[in-house]
C-alpha cells in the first residue's frame, strides 16, 4: 500500500468516524446523568436538515452548525420535558423522538431537496498541511473534525477533574442521595440531556455540511444507532468511544477499499465487518465485568421524582 | 320507537349519500405505489413525474394519488389492497419486491388493472414493463472509454441483481470498446440510497486510481465526490448535473411519462390488457440529460451516434464476443445475447475487478 494511498485511508476513516463520535459524546454525557435518550437518530436528522437549511439561506457554515446544535437541543428539550418532569417512559420517548426527528426533518427539508452546497471548508495550515502522510492525515481537516476530538478531552477533563463533573456522575449514579446532598437533580438532567441533543445537532450538521454536502431524506442512515452502541460498548468513557468511532470509520473504509481491489470476500460480509470489529475490540478492552457495572450508570434510564 | 326510526332514516340516508358518491363519480383514478420518498431525486421521483404528466393528459378525467416509502412485503400488499378498495381503476407499483403482493391483490380484484414495474409475472390483469438500463450504460461506456486517462473506472454498485450486473457488463463491454487496456473496480454498498457509505465508496475509488465515477445507486453524493476530487462522472435516474459542475459528463434517466400515459389512455378507452414492456431509448424509458460543456465534441458524435444505432437496432450492447472474467467465451462472434440472458445476468465480463455477491 502506498503511502499516498494509505493518507487517503485514514483521512477518509476520519470523516466516516466523525459524526458518530460527536454524537457518541454527547449522549456519554447524557447517560452519565443517568438518562436514557434514544432519540439520537431524530435530533441528528434534525440538525442535519436545520444546519443544511440554515446554511444556504445565511450563506455561512457557521450559522448553519450553530443552528443545528440548537434544533437538537431543542429536540433533546422536548424530550426532557416528557420524560423528566411528565416522567414518560424513556426508552419509548426516545424512539418517538427519532420517529419524529425522521418525519420533520423530511418536511423541513422539502425545499431543500436537490439543490447543492460548497462544502466545509478544509483547515490549511500553511507549512504543516503541505508535509507528506502527516499533512493530510492531521492538518487537512474541517473545524469540526478538530472540534469532535477536542470534544473527547473536553468531556474526560470534565468528568474526571472537575467538580460540575462529579456532581453530573452522582447524579446518575444515585439521584436519590444526590438529592439528599440538595444537588438540583432534574435541572441537571435537563442540562445533560440538551448538551447531549446540541452534539447529536451539530453531528447531524456534519452529514449534512461536510460529509455529503447535501440534504436527502433520512441521510444519516442509522449512524445515530451505532452512536447509542458505541456509548455502551465504550463503557460510557470518553477515550474508548473516541476508539470505537475511529474503528468503526476504519474499517468501513477499508471493506470499500478491499472491494476495490477485487479482494474475493462476500461484500455482505464486509459490510458487516464494521459492526463486528467495533463490538469484538470494545468487548475485548472492557471486558472486566466489575468495570462494567463500576461504569454503567446506575439510575440509568430510571425516573426520578424528588419526594416532597 | 321514534328515535329508532330516526336512527335508520339516517343510515339510510347515509347509505343514498354514498351511493350518490360512487355514481357521480366517473373519474378514473390512478394509484402509485413508491419505494422511497419522491423527494429521493432519484427512482421514485421519475415515477412521480410520470403521474404528473398522467394528470396533465387527461384534466378533469384522471385523478391520481401514491403513497411513498412503502416497504417491500407484507405492508405494500395492504396499501395496494387499499388502493383498490379504495375505487382505483389503475395501480403501478413501481419496485420489484412488489411482485407478488401485486399478484395476489390483484387475484381479488380482478376489474383493476395493475402494472408492475421491473417484475418477470404477469397476469389477465397484472401488466409488467421495465427499461432497459443496460442501453444507457452503454452509451456511458462508450464515452468513459474516450475520456478516461487513467484507464480506472470506478462503479458505486448498489444491489447484486442482474439488472445491476447487466449494467456493469454493459458499460465495462463498451468502455474495452474504445479503450481495451480499460479496468473497472466495482465497489457494492448493498443499498439502493445511503449518501454516506456512497460517498465513502466513490472516494475510496478515487484514492484507488479511478478517474471517472458510475454509479447504480440514487444519491447524488458520488456525483458530488468526483466533482470535489476534480474527477469526472455519470448521474444516475435523474439529471444530476447540479452536484457537479466540473465533473458531471451526462445522467442515465429513467422517464416512465410515455408509458404512464399510454396505458392510462388504454383504460380509459377499453382497450387495455395486460403484457409485458421492455423498453430502451426506442421507449423513451431509457433517456440521456443533455451532454455537459465539458464532453468534447467527438465524444458527443460517438455517443449520439451509437444511441441512434441502437434505436434502429442496428447494434446491441450485448454484441459477441463476450468473455467472463475467467477469460472463458459466454458467447460467440457475431451474436447477440436474448432477453432472457440479459434479465438472469449473474457474472462479469472481462475487465471487470470485483465480485458479484453469492
Amino acid at each position: 500500500m502506498s503511502v499516498d494511498l494509505l493518507a487517503a485511508v485514514v483521512t477518509a476513516m476520519t470523516l466516516a468516524a466523525t459524526p458518530l463520535l460527536l454524537a457518541a459524546i454527547g449522549e456519554v454525557v447524557t447517560e452519565k446523568a443517568g438518562v436514557l435518550n434514544l432519540g439520537v437518530e431524530g435530533m441528528m436528522l434534525i440538525g442535519a436538515v436545520v444546519a443544511f437549511a440554515a446554511t444556504s439561506l445565511s450563506g455561512s457554515a457557521s450559522v448553519g452548525i450553530l443552528s443545528a446544535a440548537l434544533a437538537g437541543a431543542a429536540m433533546a428539550l422536548l424530550f426532557a420535558v416528557l420524560a423528566l418532569t411528565l416522567l414518560a417512559n424513556q426508552v419509548a420517548t426516545g424512539l418517538a423522538l427519532t420517529i419524529l426527528g425522521i418525519g420533520l426533518s423530511a418536511l423541513i427539508g422539502k425545499p431543500f431537496v436537490g439543490t447543492p452546497l460548497p462544502r466545509l471548508p478544509q483547515l490549511s495550515i500553511p507549512g504543516l498541511s503541505d508535509l507528506p502522510f502527516v499533512g493530510p492525515v492531521l492538518f487537512g481537516h474541517d473545524a469540526l473534525v478538530y472540534f469532535s476530538v477536542a470534544a473527547v478531552f473536553g468531556l474526560w477533563w470534565f468528568l474526571e477533574k472537575t467538580r460540575w463533573g462529579l456532581i453530573l456522575r452522582a447524579v446518575g449514579e444515585s439521584h436519590d442521595s444526590a438529592h439528599a446532598i440538595g444537588y438540583p437533580v432534574i435541572a441537571i438532567r435537563y442540562g445533560a440531556t440538551v448538551f447531549g441533543g446540541a452534539l447529536a445537532g451539530i453531528a447531524g450538521a456534519y452529514l449534512s455540511l461536510a460529509y455529503t454536502p447535501m440534504w436527502a431524506e433520512n441521510m444519516t442512515a442509522g449512524r445515530g444507532w451505532i452512536a447509542l452502541a458505541l456509548v455502551v460498548f465504550a463503557t460510557w468513557r470518553p477515550f474508548r468511544t473516541l476508539a470505537g468511532a475511529y474503528i468503526f470509520g476504519g474499517v468501513t473504509i477499508a471493506q470499500l477499499h478491499l472491494q476495490g481491489h477485487g479482494f474475493d470476500v462476500p461484500s455482505q460480509f464486509l459490510s458487516m465487518l464494521p459492526y463486528l470489529a467495533t463490538v469484538l475490540v470494545l468487548a475485548l478492552i472492557s471486558r472486566d465485568a466489575t468495570r462494567i457495572r463500576l461504569n454503567t450508570p446506575a439510575c440509568l434510564g430510571q425516573p426520578f421524582k424528588p419526594a416532597q | 320507537m321514534i328515535k329508532r326510526l330516526f336512527k335508520l332514516a339516517a343510515a339510510v340516508s347515509a347509505v343514498a349519500l354514498l351511493a350518490g358518491g360512487a355514481v357521480a363519480q366517473d373519474k378514473l383514478k390512478v394509484g402509485f405505489v413508491y419505494v422511497g420518498p419522491v423527494s429521493d431525486h432519484g427512482w421514485s421521483y421519475e415515477h412521480d413525474q410520470g403521474r404528473k404528466a398522467i394528470e396533465k393528459a387527461f384534466p378533469g378525467k384522471v385523478e391520481t394519488s401514491f403513497v411513498e416509502n412503502v416497504p417491500e412485503g407484507a405492508d405494500a400488499e395492504r396499501v395496494i389492497a387499499q388502493l383498490a378498495q379504495t375505487g382505483h381503476g389503475l395501480i403501478f407499483t413501481t419496485s420489484f419486491g412488489y411482485m407478488n403482493p401485486t399478484l395476489k391483490v390483484a387475484e381479488r380484484f380482478p376489474k383493476v388493472k395493475f402494472e408492475h414495474a421491473t417484475g418477470y409475472k404477469q397476469s389477465a390483469n397484472v401488466a409488467t414493463y421495465a427499461g432497459r438500463f443496460y442501453e444507457g450504460r452503454h452509451i456511458a461506456g462508450l464515452m468513459a472509454g474516450k475520456m478516461t486517462k487513467s484507464g480506472i473506472i470506478g462503479y458505486v454498485a448498489s444491489i447484486p441483481i442482474p439488472e445491476v450486473v447487466s449494467g456493469v457488463n454493459a458499460f465495462t463491454l463498451a468502455l474495452r470498446s474504445q479503450r481495451p487496456d480499460a479496468q473497472v473496480k466495482v465497489v457494492w454498498v448493498n443499498s439502493w440510497y445511503d449518501p454516506g457509505k456512497e460517498a465513502a465508496a466513490a472516494k475510496a475509488l478515487l484514492d484507488q486510481g479511478a478517474d471517472i465515477i458510475v454509479q447504480h445507486t440514487d444519491s447524488p453524493a458520488p456525483v458530488q465526490q468526483a466533482e470535489q476530487r476534480g474527477a469526472l462522472a455519470f448521474g444516475q435516474a435523474s439529471d444530476m448535473s447540479r452536484f457537479g459542475a466540473k465533473a458531471h459528463l451526462v445522467s442515465l434517466m429513467d422517464d416512465w411519462s410515455e408509458y404512464y400515459v399510454a396505458r392510462t389512455k388504454a383504460v380509459l378507452d377499453n382497450s387495455w390488457k395486460s403484457g409485458d414492456v421492455w423498453g430502451g431509448f426506442d421507449s423513451g424509458m431509457v433517456k440521456l440529460s443533455a451532454y455537459s460543456a465539458i464532453v468534447p465534441k467527438d465524444v458527443v458524435e460517438l455517443a449520439e451516434t451509437a444511441r441512434k444505432e441502437i434505436m434502429a437496432k442496428k447494434r446491441h450492447a450485448f454484441a459477441g464476443p463476450i468473455k467472463d472474467q475467467s477469460g472463458k467465451e459466454v458467447l460467440a462472434a457475431g451474436k447477440t445475447l436474448e432477453d432472457k440472458d440479459i434479465l438472469s445476468m449473474n457474472y462479469f465480463v472481462e475487465g471487470v475487478q470485483g465480485q458479484i455477491p453469492k
